[in-house]
């Protein structure tokens, strides 16, 4: 008798077709991203490579948030991870005298990685404002007692020395390029294995889980497990930014903890929209350009400057700055 | 071609025009000005509550300081032109932003707008951020504020100068003002805003008063966070405790709404206040501060400079041009400016063709006199500046309408400044050794 | 000496100043589902129309009583003028959009508003000390208090009764509520609601800045001020439950009178005394107290 189960055999490799040259064009698109990055370093004048690292880094954490806005949440305390990362390489550098640049950034990881999840139990709890606000207290907990540790320097913070690399010392002139290099390093990895997570099934329950919680719950996945995984992995993200701009900036304060750090990367990642795991750092590279030439063309107006801007971006291009790239893609096979 | 195709010469095409600017941006940019003048980055609070009391008067005076330096028209010895003979060509930009931001502008000053020398940065995490940089570009940068002491302590520059005195001359002075001034108080307290600033400020004062008058008590500590303005419960606190005396590091916003939710409810007739950095307000909030209030001014500065020919030319030439008459941070931003054009004009004399280098030497261990103060770079191997400092109490004279300061007290810089190779915290924590026949 | 007595009435004032300042906040959020961090900038806007009048009124040396008129009437107009602006200008075009795209554009707005404050005022600070010094003060169990402090919890209670009134006795309160609680089903009601989100947000406007023009006698307006006030705003009312004005009197006492205690029995946490309480609120009842019941949508 024929089985009236659907016949999977013919499908699935179409599926695993249709997912594999996904994977195949966005691992492409990866390679070609690394290579001109490297190749635009070379010809970098300096300040543009210490604001390209910056970018890069801070585009690490917008990428975390993009796993989570993709679930339907917001954070409004990313800057809690962020803080602990940088704050992680500077007092393991300063009490520790560890001086080595992977090491580190290993540590600022893992440093955000243990709180994520612990606080991850109560946080998968809540969603919408109530999620961000919960968060935001978080972060802003951390700010008071940094700003309250006078050993640490309070709102001064203190210096983080520049690091080596494994066994290798950079000389002054060669320092901030290769922690470029680093960095391209960790997003070119933060970029593929996001990647490599989204199109994973626990990965394709972000969307799913934006949409309608209750029915993945009936649908029998863990939905606050899966929140939880999200939100360490967002938090190891931001850890790892933190603990590279921590190393590239040379100094760490409480203000990295704080709610308006938290609100530069909320506003990064509306900017580039939540269509695809680069666009954080186009997001964060248009938001820094922008930044840069506010202030420097409209000393006394940056922030209006930088407000309309926002605004035209929201209103023509609610989608973030990646929708320009979108292609309008014929529905696939039913 | 394909729909895929298509998309992707889309994609493509968009990256290589975004690499193409991206690349072609810098080059737009890349050249540096050969003229000879010399471009110096002037880097202050325009926006942010410290504007107001710190940034914008420090920038005026730098406008009118610099202004006047190309001209030639200042009082002596400062009369020759610009720095070492060269034209300044000031690029103002503002500090309000994180340390990453701040350290950015800074390396864009450098790197892109190709400035020769940086002066500024009010903020203490600013100066401390930015000093390795300075190193790493080896542009001379001159720090014209900010508090801490840490900068030459912690770390030694060659690119880095700072002329003026660091926070421990405010709270050690202000001790000892009120150790001689009020010798009967029995305990004292302090309200600080919860940061850097205010807690350094709180325990140097602390630590000086433990020095001078072991026997007192504390009755109360306070520590609002920073911005909070609205103090009305801690004012309450300090109503009810018995201290005699309380000290107090506020500025700007923080001072002022402190003082208007304090002065009607008697605090200040109660205990007797001393105030490090109040004279910023003393012109704007006049007879709303109390009389018998101590008031500091970071320095021998505002109302407490030396009558000399510059002061004069200074206060004129500022209140005509602004309309107030000139704060500390103004006075600040001349030193530092005035120290610089010695250092370059001394190290020009020796070499017309002098570089940077050059003017470093002349810096190091500089010694010159602004404002008939004597200022000393003998600390941090010759880039930290000592100098004096005063102390006096406020009195508002009413048939005049007009604050004035009475009982001016100068402390000599050794009384005020650890000596070279001791650290602040430690110089106070020793009962400060080395300050002799101090008033 | 510090009595219950005296922690208890510094914690009233501090509440009652929350709570003028928080409350535009949650009718805003309650009616529109709307979080609007422009709150900030409404604040600091009516605190310098406040200041800026001030001055030139007892500069032309008219009767100080008048001088509290005036500060209401500054809030009225700064808040008429950038809730309409605000309102129909902006927000009409982003309401069916996804929630954090409308706070984001609320941000736009906040910084715009900063920054016209510079624009308009400069750096300076203004102090418009007259109104509050007129009152004096009052001696409450030993230790003198500011009348004009103590004249604000006056003027919070009769705000919050004006409010918890209004929303349960008038038809308009009526509407407001049933807004508030179903807006698809006040829609297919025919209730005008796209002109009760211009009144509700305009009237929204009016407090946040009635917020800052009470505050301007007692501190020295600069730029900044609303920056540290959304934070305290947001929180006190995420306390209280999102639209509930009960919520944000209950809030606001809780923060304030915890607030109190810390600064007079144990100042080192003071500075974590309202995450602390916002955090603990929200584990112990996730939406805050007066929460209404949501079902679960399917």
């Amino acid at each position: 008798m024929d089985s009236p189960k659907p016949d999977r055999r013919s499908t699935l490799p179409l599926i695993l077709a249709a997912a594999g040259k996904e994977a195949a064009r966005r691992d492409l698109a990866l390679l070609l991203f690394v290579v001109g990055l490297m190749a635009a370093s070379l010809t970098m004048p300096g300040w543009a490579v210490y604001l390209v690292t910056v970018m890069l880094a801070r585009g690490l954490v917008v990428l975390g948030l993009l796993l989570l806005w993709r679930t339907g949440l917001m954070s409004f305390g990313q800057a809690l991870y962020y803080g602990i990362g940088a704050y992680a390489v500077g007092l393991t550098q300063k009490y520790l005298g560890l001086r080595e640049a992977f090491s580190l950034l290993a540590l600022g990881i893992v440093a955000a990685v243990l709180v994520a999840i612990a606080l991850g139990f109560l946080l998968r709890q809540y969603r919408d404002i109530f999620f961000a606000m919960l968060s935001l207290a978080f972060s802003m907990i951390l700010y008071g007692a940094l700003v309250k540790s006078e050993t640490l320097g309070s709102t001064d913070g203190f210096a983080v020395l520049t690091p080596h690399f494994l066994a290798w010392t950079p000389g002054t002139a060669s320092a901030q390029y290769d922690l470029l290099l680093l960095c391209i390093a960790a997003v070119a990895s933060g970029i593929y294995l996001v990647g490599r997570y989204l199109a994973s099934p626990m990965g394709h329950l972000t969307t799913a889980i934006r949409d309608n919680e209750i029915r993945v719950e009936y649908l029998g996945f863990p939905v606050r497990r899966a929140i939880h995984v999200k939100y360490v992995l967002a938090a190891a993200l931001s850890g790892a930014g933190g603990a590279l701009v921590a190393l590239a900036v040379g100094h760490i304060d409480p203000d990295m903890s704080y709610w308006t750090t938290s609100g530069e990367f909320v506003f990064v990642t509306i900017l580039a929209g939540s269509g695809s795991v680069f666009a954080p750092f186009l997001g964060s590279a248009i938001f820094e350009i922008l930044r840069t030439y506010a202030t420097d063309y409209a000393p006394y107006s940056w922030q209006m400057v930088l407000g309309v801007s926002l605004l035209l971006l929201i209103l023509f291009m609610p989608n973030g700055v990646w929708s320009l790239f979108r292609a309008r893609r014929k529905a696939a096979a039913p | 071609m394909t729909q895929d195709g298509k998309t992707l010469l889309r994609r493509g095409g968009i990256a290589v025009a975004a690499l193409a600017a991206a690349a072609l941006l810098p080059a737009h940019f890349a050249a540096a000005d050969d003229a000879p003048a010399l471009k110096l980055g002037v880097v202050a609070f325009l926006s942010g509550p410290a504007a107001g009391p710190f940034g914008i008067p420090a920038r005026n005076a730098a406008e009118l300081l610099i202004e006047a330096i190309n001209a030639g028209t200042l009082p002596a010895p400062f009369n020759s032109k610009g720095f070492g003979g060269q034209q300044i060509d000031p690029i103002v930009i503002d500090e309000n932003g994180s340390t990453t931001k701040v350290v950015q502008d800074y390396r864009d000053l450098v790197e892109r707008r190709g400035v020769n020398a940086v002066i500024g940065y009010i903020s203490s995490g600013s100066c401390l951020g930015i000093a390795p940089v300075a190193e790493e570009l080896k542009t001379l940068t001159v720090f014209f504020d900010c508090g801490t002491p840490r900068i030459f302590e912690d770390a030694d520059y060659h690119y880095v100068f700072r002329p003026s005195a660091t926070s421990t001359i405010d709270s050690t002075a202000a001790a000892r003002y009120l150790a001689k001034e009020d010798p009967g108080i029995k305990s004292y307290g302090g309200i600080n805003q919860n940061y850097a600033w205010g807690q350094d400020s709180w325990s140097d004062f602390e630590g000086a008063m433990k020095d001078l008058k072991p026997g007192l008590t504390v009755a109360t500590v306070q520590f609002p966070k920073l911005f909070a303005g609205q103090y009305s419960t801690e004012i309450t606190t300090l109503l009810a405790s018995d201290a005699n005396a309380v000290h107090t590091s506020f500025w700007g916003g923080d001072l002022e709404s402190f003082i208007l939710q304090a002065d009607p409810r008697g605090l200040f007739q109660k205990e007797k206040f001393v105030m490090s950095t109040a004279e910023t307000t003393m012109f704007r909030l006049g007879p709303k501060i109390a009389d018998g209030v101590i008031m500091g001014a970071r320095g021998p500065w505002g109302v407490y400079a030396h009558n000399t020919e510059l002061n004069q030319w200074f206060r004129k030439n500022y209140t005509d041009r602004y309309g107030t008459p000139p704060v500390y941070p103004s006075y600040q931003m001349a030193i530092s400016l005035l120290g610089m054009k010695t250092a370059y004009d001394k190290a020009a004399q020796a070499n017309p063709k002098a570089g940077v280098e050059d003017d470093i030497k002349a810096f190091e261990h500089l010694q010159y006199e602004a404002f008939g103060t004597k200022i000393d770079l003998a600390l941090g191997k010759g880039h930290q500046g000592v100098h004096e400092t005063a102390y006096g109490t406020y009195k508002y004279d009413k048939a005049t309408g007009t604050p004035t300061i009475t009982n001016i007290v100068y402390y000599p810089a050794e009384c005020v400044n650890a000596p070279d190779g001791i650290k602040s915290g430690d110089w106070i924590k020793n009962g400060m050794p080395g300050a002799k026949d101090c008033p | 000496m510090v009595t219950a007595v005296t922690i208890f009435v510094d914690g009233l004032v501090y509440a009652a100043w929350l709570f003028i300042v928080a409350v535009g906040l949650t009718l805003i959020f309650g009616v529109m589902k709307v979080l609007n961090v422009a709150h900030g900038g409404f604040y600091s806007m009516g605190a310098y129309a406040a200041a800026w009048s001030v001055g030139i009124y007892f500069d032309a040396g008219l009767a100080p009583a008048g001088s509290f008129l005036l500060l209401a009437l500054s809030a009225v107009v700064v808040g008429v003028v950038l809730g309409l602006v605000l309102e129909r200008g902006l927000l009409r075009f982003v309401y069916g959009r996804d929630d954090i795209l409308v706070v984001l554009v609320t941000y736009a707005a906040f910084l715009i508003l900063e920054n016209l404050v510079l624009l308009i005022w400069g750096v300076d600070a203004y102090p418009a000390y007259q109104p509050s010094a007129l009152l004096g003060s009052t001696a409450i169990a030993g230790l003198p208090f500011n009348n004009y402090e103590l004249l604000l919890v006056v003027v919070a209670a009769a705000i919050g009764l004006a409010l918890t009134w209004g929303l349960a006795r008038t038809r308009l309160g009526k509407l407001l509520r049933a807004v508030i609680f179903d807006r698809e089903m006040a829609v297919a009601f025919g209730i005008d609601v796209a002109r009760l989100f211009t009144g509700t947000f305009v009237v929204g406007a009016i407090l946040g800045a009635l917020g800052g023009a009470v505050t301007a006698p007692t501190i020295s307006v600069v730029p900044g001020i609303g920056v540290e006030v959304i934070v305290l705003a947001f929180a006190v009312v995420v306390i209280g439950g999102l639209g509930s004005v009960m919520g944000t009197i209950l809030g606001a006492l809780i923060v304030g009178l915890a607030r109190a205690a810390a600064v007079h029995l144990l100042p080192e946490v003071e500075l974590f005394v309202i995450y602390g309480v916002m955090s603990l609120v929200l584990i112990l009842r996730p939406r805050g107290l007066f929460a209404q019941a949501q079902p679960r949508r399917i």
